[in-house]
This record gives C-alpha cells, structure tokens and sequence, in this order.
C-alpha cells in the first residue's frame, strides 16, 4: 500500500496499481470509460484525466491520465483541479458529438455509464453544430442488439470481445472518428460469451436482445441475489422481475466465482420462466385442481404402500431434503442417469480424500498451467472455458514482470509477451473451441484419455500405476504434459463427468495426487453438470437404476425428466409399474405428461434454496418475483406443513445431514435485517410500486410478504451496504450501471465483496487416503460394426431448461451423428446423409477429430437415443 | 572543405537522378563507415554517435546515440533484435527521405549495418510508405547488392556480425510515421500508437527491442563512423551538429530540397536556396517543419533552423522542410486544408484526436464555405488546447493543434474576416 494524496487528503492505495484503480477503490469519483478492472488499463478515452505535482513545490504539476499511471508513494494529484475538470468535461463533449439524443427509447437509459460520466463532469451544452455520423447496424444474432450511433469508441468491446473472450468476429474497422465496431457482415456472434458486452459497452451499443421483447428500465425491476441455474458453476446472477415475469439477467459479482462475466446460456437462459409450457396449478390426471385437494390426493398416495423418492440435481438442497425427508433416506434415489450418478460419487469422495483442493474459477484463472481431461468446457461448464483464457495468459504476465510492465497495462503487456501462453492442454473426444489456445490437444475415446491421464500420473511418480500397452505417441505427450505441469507455478487439472467415464475422473485425480507427491501442490477441479449435482451427490441418494426395481407402489419425481435419465423404455415401464406417480416440475416434459399427480414447482426465480457448486461452495439464491398462480417452491410442497419457511428447511437438513452444515453460513436468515429493515429488492427509484395494479384495485397495497428470506419485494428497505449473499444489484449514487457502480461494493476494485465472498465452501480435503484402487482401463479397441456413442455437448441445446427459452432454443443445433473422415468414408456417407443410430434416422455430421470406432450424438438434444455412452450400429 | 566533406548525405548523388550503384558508391567512400564500425564494439560506435550530437531527423530530435544506448546488451539480452528504419515520410510538405531512398539507397543500408552492430541486432526492417514505389525498388536493389557484396547476411566482412535487412512496404498511414504505430502496422495490427514506457529499445518489434530512426537519420551514421564525430559536429553552424535536408514548398520560385549546415537561417534557405516567393506574391508565413509544426511570420525569418533555435521561436524545426504562405492563398483555407489531412489521419484511438480533429475540419470548412459564426474561432482555439501535449495519447494530435493554434494567433485578422463577411475573402 502507498500513501496518496488527493485534493490534499491522504488515501491508502494498493501500490501495485494505478491511480484510477486506487482513487475508485477509495470512494472517489473519477469518471472513465475505456478502462475495466478485468481488462485493465489502455489510455484511449482520456476521460480520468487528473493533474499531478511532482513534489510540494511544484506549483503547475501536468495533467495525467490517472488509469495510465501507477500509484506511488507519497504522490500528490488533484481531481478537483479546474483545468482537469475542465478537459473532463470537453472529453464528454467530444464523445457526445454524433451521439443520438435518443435515450428516452434507449435501453442503456437509466444504467448507463455514459449518461453517469455525462453527469458527473457537468457538461451540458451542446456546441458541435454539424451533421452526426450515423451507420448501418447489423443483425447479430437472437442474443445482442446493436445500435451504432451510441457508439463513443472506447474499445472496451473489441477488447472484451477478442483480447478477454477470444472472440475473432467483433472487431474495430475504419478510423478516427468513424471506427465501426461489429463483424466483418451481419450474422450471429461466435463468442459463447457474447452477453458480456451488455454491461461491457458503456452505453447502448450493445443490448440484451432478448430483454427488450417485455423491457423495463432498470429502476422499475425487482432483482434477487440469485446462482444461475444451467450448469453447476454456481455463476451468482441477478435476475430481474417486473409484473410478473422475468425480463432480464445480470451478472451479479462474485470475486471467486464469476467476477465480472457470465456465459450466454447464463444470462439468456431465462426465457422458459415466462414459458407458456408452465406448470401453473396442480393436475391431477391433467384436470386442474385447487391445491387442497391436491395435497389431500398427494396425502392419500403416499399412504397407499411404501413412497419412493427421486431427486433432481436442478432442485435445491432444501427441495431434495424435503423429499428425503418425506419418503426416509432409504427410499431416497439420485435423479442422475446412473453413469453419472457412478462418477459424481466417485468426485466426491475423491476430492473428500484430497490431497488436492478443489479451486474457486479465479483460482483456476490464477493457475499457470492446466491439463483439460474429457471436458469440452465451453460446452459444459463455460465460465471455467473462459477462466481458461485467464489461465493461458500467465506467461504473458510473467514477461511483463520481468520488464518493470505492469500487469494492468493491458496493450503493453500484449506487445511484450507476444500471446506467449501458459501451458494448457486439453483431451477430449473431438476438437474444442479451447483448442486456440491449447499447447497440445489430444483427441480419443473416453478410456484413452482416461489412459493419457493415468500416463501422466505415472510419468510424474513412479508410484502411479504403470499404464499398459500405451502407443509412443501418448507416452511422449504424457511426459511433456508432466514436465509442463511440475515446472509450472500453480497446474491445475480439470475433469467431470460429462462422458460418464469413471476411470477418466479418477485418473485426473491420478494426476492430482502424482504432482502432489512431486512436490507441486496440484489444484483439482471437477465440473458439474447441473446448478446442485454436487450438492445431490452430497445427499448419497441411491443410484436410479436401483429405483425402477424397487417395486414401489408411490414414486415423487422431484424437478426431473426421467426420459433423460435413462432409456425410455426403462422409464416406461417404471412408470407403468408405479401405481402414483407425482411430478413436480415447472415446464411440461414426457414425464409430467405420465404423472398422476403434477405439482406447479417454482422455477429458479421463483424460489429460495441452496445449490451447491461444483467447487463444493453452497450459495443462496432467493426469490426475483412471488410465483404466480398456485405455483410454489418444491420444498414447500414436500415440506408442508412442517417446513414453514426456509430457515426451517436449511436447519431441518442441516440436522439431519451434518455434511451440509456449512450451509447456515451461505446467507443470513429471514430474520436478518439492515438497520432495522429487510433489504430491497428493488431500486429506490421503482416507479408505482403502489399504483401499477391500480387498473385491479386502488386501494394501495402493502408490499408482499415474504417469509423466507431478509428481502423485501420493494424499493422500500435497505438499500446500503446489505450483506453480499443478500445483494440483489448494484448501485450507488452517481453511479447507475451495474458493473461500475459495483466498484462501490468491494473492498478494493476488482476484489473481494465488503463483507466476504458469498457462500461457504462445503468440501476440504481430509488428508485420507483414497480406498478405491486404481484400474486402469484397457486400450480402446473399436469394434466391427458398431460405435462407441459418446455424448457431444453443446453450450445451447444440452441444458434441458435453456433449451426451452426461445433464443437459446434457435441458436441449438438439429440432431445430428458425427463421424470422423475415416469411418464415414467406411460407412460410404457423407456430411448431411441420414444413417440409422439407436434406433433413429440422423443426418451425419464429419467431426474429423473424432476417433476411429467412436461417435458422436448431441447431448440432450436427440430425445429417444439411451443414456451416452452406448455402443451402436450406424447403417446408411 | 570539399563537397563530399561537407554536404554528406548528397554530394555524391549523380546529376541524372539515378540511384548510386554499389560500386560508385563504393568508390565515393562508401562502406568505409561500416568497416571502421565492424572494428569497434558496439559500444564504442554508440558512443562514437552519441559524441557526433546526431539528434533525430524524423522531427523529434531525439539524440541517436542515447536512443541505441537504451537497447540491452549483452548475452542476456534477448534476441532477435531490430533495427527499424522509418521511411513513412508522410508528413505533408516532407520528401526528403525520398531523395535518400531513390538516389541513394546503399548509404541507409550501410547505416542500418552500423545500427545494427551497434546494437547487436538481428534484424532491419526498412518501412517504406507504397507510394515511394521508386525508393522501394531502388532500395531493393541495393539490399541485394548488399547482400551479394557480404554487406549483408551471415559473418559481414569476416567480422562475426550477422544482419538480415528487409524492405516492408507500408499500406500507408500518417500514423506509421509514429514508431509505434509502425511497429504495430509492421506487426500486422492496427496502425495505433503504444503505450510509452515501456520504450522500443526494451519492448519494440515484435515485443522485442528495437530501434527505430528515420531514413536521413540512419543515413547520416556512415559518414559520422567515416568521418568522426568531431567532423561532423563541425558541419552545424549552431550548436546542433551535422547538415540536414532542407525543403520549401508553397508558391516560392524553386521548390526543392537542399543539404545544408545544421541552423542555416529560414531566410538563407527560402530567399536563397528556394529563390523567394514567385512574382507578385508576398510572403505571409511559413509552418518551418512540415504540417504539425507552428507558422513562424516574418520576425522569424532570421531564426537559424535547428532544434533548439526553432523551438525558442515558438515552433519546431519538424522535419526542416517548410511550406511557405503566400499573401493570394487563404490561410484558413491552407488550416482547414491540414486540419482536413489530420482528421482523417487519427487513427480513432484517444477522444481529443477523434472528435477533436474532424470537429475542427468542419469548423474551418464552414468559415471557408460563408457559413462560420461568432464563436467558432474560440472553438477552433478551444480545440487546439484540447488537443494538445500531454492530453492526446500520441503526437499526432497535439502536431495538428500546432499550425491551428498559431495560425489563429498570427492570422486572427483573416479568420474574423470569414466570419464577418460570410464567406472567404480569397475566392
């Protein structure tokens, strides 16, 4: 830390950082544009200018762009001096030269950074007189709106989209005052993460396209602490909420997890809230019925012989305790298929046994070298695919520190490193849309990557079982993969279940423990591929299959579609067999059609719970509007009448399962409040809040009540300083958009949250030694006739609940078989020529990564197709 | 002192405009240079420079010698190394690399060989704007010459030194005139400015250093190694040592470009060596170094041309080559015409050169048009402040509030004419 002076009052600032970094960590305002705490500094916009004095001397001091120039100590600037307000405010000017005045219909109006930089230096008038520069916009595609004219060229899109994200198809074209910034023609982004530029563009250029089919301004929304619900990265989202439907997600900043970005299937996922297809009071036998009777039928199903339970790893903890608590642990089922029910347990007691932790995303994004075993992430996890990036480039930063550059000077340290990388290499099935930044890629049936990873360990301690029959090839790449993972400062290896490969997660933890006994201290993170895998899996609920032989006479299918789970004849004829069944779901789906009895279960949005990530971290997420209809949360259905509300839910389960005690500490109570009062959901400047349902009735409501959580549904509460599991958006006066009114949140910018990281790490290694022996699977051997189906995953359309939100749905892509150029040849088809697999007719797709003897299906979105992997025969 | 002792750089160029051969400039000296700097260590020769007081030719007046000085040394420098030679020239009234680069291209080779030894460099890139299709071609040759004669490539002249010259052709941007601009055009980016420090001569090309000098600058290092530093600190007629390529352009008798001491005066340069003004007109002003350079009037004409002399009087020598008002040209039309060039030139990167510099265009189009208004000149100037140093992210805009800002101090008279009488007095 060094002393700073500022207007002649002294400041604490982090020494390693520069002057705009340490005077918006320190409360003060300082406008800016081009610079981003996770971007850095590039000097372009011009607008921090402030002045500095040499010493107390120097009486004139220069002006300095406060972003471009480091803190030292003792250093004396001004921000107040006249001529730096001054060119501020002709900075504004200069941008708002060809900007439309059309921020009435704007969607940015009311959060954004150019209307609060615009403020803040207190320019006002307009003197350039001429005709505006005006462009074409293009069509991006269903997820961003682009509107040109608003641009001020700050760069800071081109510099998120291509230099963070890795993104080829946004760039800057043209020059001085007449820089476009799009692709090279109209058409849909590439970038899985494209979402960002919402809130990275400082005003509207870039827009969430799906929000302004029902827009409301920011003011008007009711936003909720949220943890997204489509992968289990535990992203922490803020989703928004006005009359009654879901209109928009943000990203809601946590320092160890998300940081500053989502993935799109994150932030556009939301849409299946709104859907049509929902579940909006309870059916039994398809006829609506009060929810009386439907609690007297579901009463009078579960004393008709013994009840089984079957989880879900989307619902909550408290949801699936409550049907664990309803049926007793014994009836308990995972909702897993029960190849992933196989590897998820086998992740959990290998990352109970340690010794290798188990790393938050900005641990991960800190690592300097990462082995990738049978993930493509930016299918399956994609917040962990874009932590990767962060990853590759510590070899850059190295450089750079060895040049007295420092790391926050963004284009320098580019220029010096030169895109030197970090070490990553990535193994999977087929090429990865990682695979740009990897070192090495290896491409194999899951057995053989699985054997690579073992190979590894071994080539890292001798003590690691020796890997039979290995080709020269992979054991020179095993011992290169080795070498760059002992030498470097912090690897890491990544692994999950995506490919049901159980021997594949437990030669990654193989890996782990080799360079742990190599003295490298390895971090070990898994993926998981549901917003509660792991907390199910933390449940030990016994395995499905073992469900459809259990012979019960009652089953309740929790937040879960069988069909994609296990073969549908299988589901058929469990269900069949079952006399009541009784779904809880929010969306239709093949086996709420088949309950008896469906029960309207409240979404994400409409709920409170706990998820545990696949870091082991427990977060809360709370309620962004009430349910409408007769919906309500899934525990409060099972629950009823002894769960009252969630507090009793979280200490209920916390009692009854030790492991999840943690959990208390992952949000405050109900009965938390901020200086005496619940913490708003909504912005002080909701409009209405007692007249918009004036047109029912104008008698003036009280806000709604809400049982379960500090949370009030309304601009009345506290609005300062709640604690960081209870913020539901970001904003401070003067600052109106989210991401920059977030520096008012943490304790140093770019850092932790005031108040502490939200949610509470569930699982640290023990230090025992693991039980399971270690088999290394023999050498893939693909067989005449048949091929290995393995699953391919895709960031739109595998997400069962996404997939069924009209943007994310039209970006997914129609079932297909890949093939490698090899077997396809054999085959005699080629691309676009239906063949028979599993019983269907699908086009074939040419994947030339893709390994002789093996397949490829679309997971999730070939409905029919068994559980992957499975072996088949392709016929033309 | 003979021609060749005291006009260097162009005293041996033949007469028909031809490009010198390897073998007549060989004759003539040349290559000499280079053989004495293979004898020296790096070093020495940069210190050979830096005692010659060579200041860069390209505008700046960097001092050469303590520019190579920054370049790490050494077995632990890191390799390769480049020398760049700036040959972009697109500042406007400038053609005095182009003289170099079509008459006389073997003695930038010989000058980037001595560059690169004195910097342990690998690597030059000479960085030609496409339109010099003539320099380019001519130089061409004589890098292959050079090659062929062991001038270039592996063990030059059995001295263990090893050097590759290219030539890059530039696209063509004014930026590319700005070192780093040109390191990042040369790299295949955007034309953009970097961020200073960290310096080329630490993290240049390639992210590796480089130094970068301007074509007469380099030009002039083979006969300082030839010569000696003492000698060519005697060719200045001020404290600034050397000669230097001198031009004049605008509506004199005899444009053109001369080799002249270092600090010859504006007059001796435009009254005798460009003639005067041509019949009838008179002169009015001058911008003394190229266009991002303040107009100097007729107090100055005694002014010597060098850094210092320059600067004192309120400008910058710039490149040295002037372009002369006259009193039948409108000088709002001659700003509106540079602010024109510059806005078009800014490579969209920092807020006061974007917005500034075209807002300033059409300011000075409309005045130019009848339509200007009270206040526009306070505009203009307000512009000019705006845009200047230390409030842009490279030079390039703070060059073009230069003739803006003195052009509306020394001509206010003719600005407020526009305004007063709608339209320009001169059409």
């Amino acid at each position: 830390m060094a002393k700073v002076w500022v207007d002649g009052k002294a400041y604490e600032m982090n020494s390693g950082q520069n002057l705009l970094h340490g005077c918006l960590s320190n409360g003060l305002d300082l406008p800016y544009f081009c610079w981003h705490p996770a971007m850095g500094s590039v000097g372009a916009c011009r607008q921090c200018a402030i002045r500095q004095y040499k010493d107390e001397t120097d009486t004139t001091g220069r002006l300095v762009m406060a972003c471009m120039t480091p803190v030292a100590e003792g250093a004396l600037i001004s921000i107040k001096d006249e001529e730096a307000s001054a060119f501020r405010a002709s900075v504004i000017e200069g941008l708002m030269m060809s900007h439309p005045h059309d921020c009435p219909v704007c969607d940015e109006g009311g959060e954004c950074h150019l209307q609060d930089m615009t403020v803040m230096t207190g320019h006002t008038y307009r003197r350039y007189s001429f005709q505006k520069r005006t462009w074409r916009n293009q069509n991006l595609g269903p997820l961003i709106n682009h509107e040109m004219n608003r641009c001020i060229q700050c760069y800071r899109c081109v510099r998120y989209y291509h230099d963070y994200a890795g993104g080829n198809d946004l760039q800057a074209f043209g020059l001085r005052n007449n820089v476009f910034f799009g692709r090279h023609e109209d058409g849909t982004l590439e970038s899985e993460f494209s979402g960002n530029l919402v809130e990275i563009c400082p005003t509207g250029v870039f827009t969430d396209k799906t929000s302004r089919w029902h827009y409301t301004r920011k003011w008007d929304l009711t936003f909720a602490p949220s943890v997204c619900a489509h992968c289990g990265t535990g992203c922490n989202t803020s989703p928004a909420e006005r009359y009654g439907s879901l209109r928009r997600i943000i990203n809601r900043y946590n320092s160890e997890v998300n940081g500053y970005f989502l993935c799109d299937r994150g932030r556009f996922g939301y849409e299946f809230v709104n859907s049509p297809e929902r579940i909006r009071e309870p059916l039994l036998g398809g006829v609506p019925i009060p929810p009386e009777a439907a609690l007297d039928s579901f009463a009078g199903f579960l004393s008709a012989g013994e009840a089984i339970g079957i989880g879900s790893p989307r619902a909550s903890l408290e949801a699936n305790f409550a049907l664990r608590r309803l049926v007793g642990a014994e009836h308990f089922y995972s909702g897993m298929d029960d190849a992933e029910h196989r590897a998820m347990a086998a992740i959990l007691e290998i990352l109970r046994a340690g010794p290798a932790r188990t790393p938050s995303v900005r641990e991960i994004e800190h690592s300097d070298a990462a082995l990738v075993l049978g993930e493509d992430l930016t299918n399956t996890a994609p917040r962990l695919a874009l932590a990767l990036r962060m990853t590759v480039r510590q070899a850059e930063f190295r450089i750079a520190e060895k040049l007295h550059i420092p790391p926050w000077l963004d284009n320098s340290v580019r220029e010096a490193a030169q895109s030197v990388r970090s070490p990553l290499f990535i193994a999977t099935p087929s090429a990865t849309r990682l695979d740009d930044v990897a070192a090495r890629t290896f491409h194999g049936a899951p057995d053989e990557i699985a054997r690579l990873g073992y190979a590894v360990a071994r080539a890292l301690d001798p003590a690691a079982p020796d890997v039979p029959r290995l080709t020269e090839e992979m054991a020179f790449l095993a011992g290169f993969v080795a070498e760059a993972l002992r030498t470097a400062r912090q690897p890491v290896i990544i692994a999950g279940p995506s490919l049901r490969n159980e021997a594949l997660v437990r030669a990654a933890a193989a890996v782990a423990r080799a360079l742990h006994a190599a003295g490298k201290p390895a971090l070990l993170a898994f993926t998981a591929p549901e917003a509660n895998s792991m907390g199910l899996a933390m449940m030990e609920p016994r395995p499905l299959g073992e469900a459809f032989s259990s012979g019960a006479r009652t089953a309740i299918v929790l937040e879960n579609d069988l069909y994609r789970r296990a073969p549908a004849d299988d589901v058929d004829a469990f269900l069949g067999a079952t006399r009541h069944v009784v779904a809880l779901d929010y969306l239709t789906n093949p086996t709420t059609a088949k309950a008896e009895l469906a029960l309207p279960a409240g979404t994400f949005a409409e709920s409170d719970g706990t998820f545990v990530s696949n870091e082991g971290r427990a977060q809360r997420f709370f309620q962004a509007m009430l349910p409408a209809g007769l919906v309500q949360e899934s525990w409060r259905w099972l629950g009823s009448p002894v769960l009252k509300n969630l507090d009793d839910a979280v200490l209920a389960l916390v009692e009854a399962m030790p492991q999840f005690a943690g959990i208390v500490d992952a949000a405050p109570p109900s009965t938390y409040r901020v200086a005496n009062a619940k913490v708003a959901r909504a912005p002080f400047r909701y409009s209405g809040r007692t007249a918009e349902h004036a047109n029912v009735s104008v008698h003036e409501p009280p806000p709604p009540d809400d049982p379960d959580s500090a949370l009030s549904f309304s601009m009345e509460g506290a609005s300062v300083n709640p604690p960081p599991s209870l913020i539901p958006f970001f904003w401070a006066p003067g600052w109106n958009s989210h991401q920059q009114a977030l520096n008012r949140f943490q304790e140093e910018v770019a850092g932790v949250l005031k108040g502490g990281v939200p949610g509470a790490r569930l699982i640290e290694p023990s230090g025992l030694p693991q039980s399971a022996p270690e088999t290394v699977p023999a050498p893939f051997a693909p067989r005449a006739g048949e091929w290995l189906l393995v699953p391919l995953y895709h960031i739109f359309g595998s997400d069962e609940l996404s997939e069924r939100s009209p943007a994310i749905a039209s970006l997914a892509p129609q079932p297909y078989v890949a093939l490698g150029v090899e077997d396809a040849a054999q085959l005699a088809v080629s691309a676009g020529q239906e063949v028979s697999v599993a019983g269907r007719r699908l086009p074939v797709k040419i994947m030339p990564e893709l390994p002789r003897g093996v397949a490829g299906l679309p997971a999730g979105l070939a409905p029919g197709i068994p559980p992957l992997p499975a072996w088949s025969v392709i016929a033309p | 002192m003979s021609p060749a002792e005291t006009k260097p750089l162009t005293a041996r160029m033949r007469p028909d405009g031809a490009a010198l051969e390897m073998r007549e400039y060989e004759r003539a000296g040349g290559y000499q240079g280079l053989r004495k700097a293979l004898a020296m260590t790096p070093q020495q020769v940069t210190e050979e420079v830096k005692n010659s007081n060579l200041r860069g030719r390209g505008g700046a007046g960097f001092p050469t010698g303590m520019k190579w000085s920054f370049t790490p040394l050494g077995p632990d420098a890191p390799h390769p190394k480049y020398v760049v030679a700036n040959g972009d020239e697109m500042e406007p009234g400038t053609f005095k690399d182009r003289l170099l680069l079509e008459q006389d291209p073997h003695q930038l080779v010989e000058g980037m060989v001595i560059a690169g030894h004195a910097t342990e460099a690998d690597i030059g890139y000479i960085f030609i704007r496409g339109e010099y299709t003539l320099g380019i071609e001519r130089t061409r040759r004589a890098i292959a010459e050079a090659y062929a004669a062991g001038y270039l490539g592996r063990n030059i002249l059995g001295s263990g030194f090893s050097f590759e010259l290219y030539v890059h052709v530039s696209a063509g941007r004014y930026m590319c005139g700005e070192e780093t601009g040109l390191l990042n055009a040369l790299e295949g980016k955007r034309a953009n400015p970097r961020a200073k420090p960290p310096f080329p001569p630490v993290v240049g090309a390639f992210g590796q250093p480089t130094v970068i000098n301007n074509i007469e600058t380099l030009s002039s290092v083979p006969h300082i190694m030839a010569n000696g530093s003492e000698w060519f600190c005697g060719l200045g007629k001020t404290k600034d040592a050397g000669t230097k390529l001198y031009g004049a352009s605008g509506k004199v008798k005899r444009p053109g470009v001369w080799e002249l001491p270092m600090g010859t005066t504006i007059r001796e340069i435009l009254f005798e060596h460009a003639g005067g003004m041509q019949d009838g007109l008179a002169f009015r002003g001058l911008l003394p170094g190229g266009a991002s350079t303040d107009f100097l009037v007729e107090e100055h004409l005694d002014v010597p041309m060098d850094f210092t002399s320059v600067q004192k009087a309120g400008s910058r020598m710039g490149t040295g080559t002037m372009i002369v008002l006259d009193d039948k040209t409108c000088p709002v039309g001659m700003v509106w015409n540079l602010e024109q060039f510059f806005a078009q030139e800014s490579c969209g990167w920092c807020t006061p050169c974007w917005s500034g510099l075209g807002w300033a265009a059409r300011l000075l189009r409309a005045m130019e048009d009848g339509a200007g208004v009270d206040g526009d000149i306070e505009k203009l100037a307000g512009i000019a402040r705006f845009c200047g140093p230390g409030h842009t992210f490279c030079a390039l805009a703070p060059g073009a509030a230069e003739p803006l800002q003195s052009g509306i101090k020394y001509f206010r008279e003719d600005f407020e004419r526009h305004i007063r009488e709608k339209r320009c007095p001169w059409r």
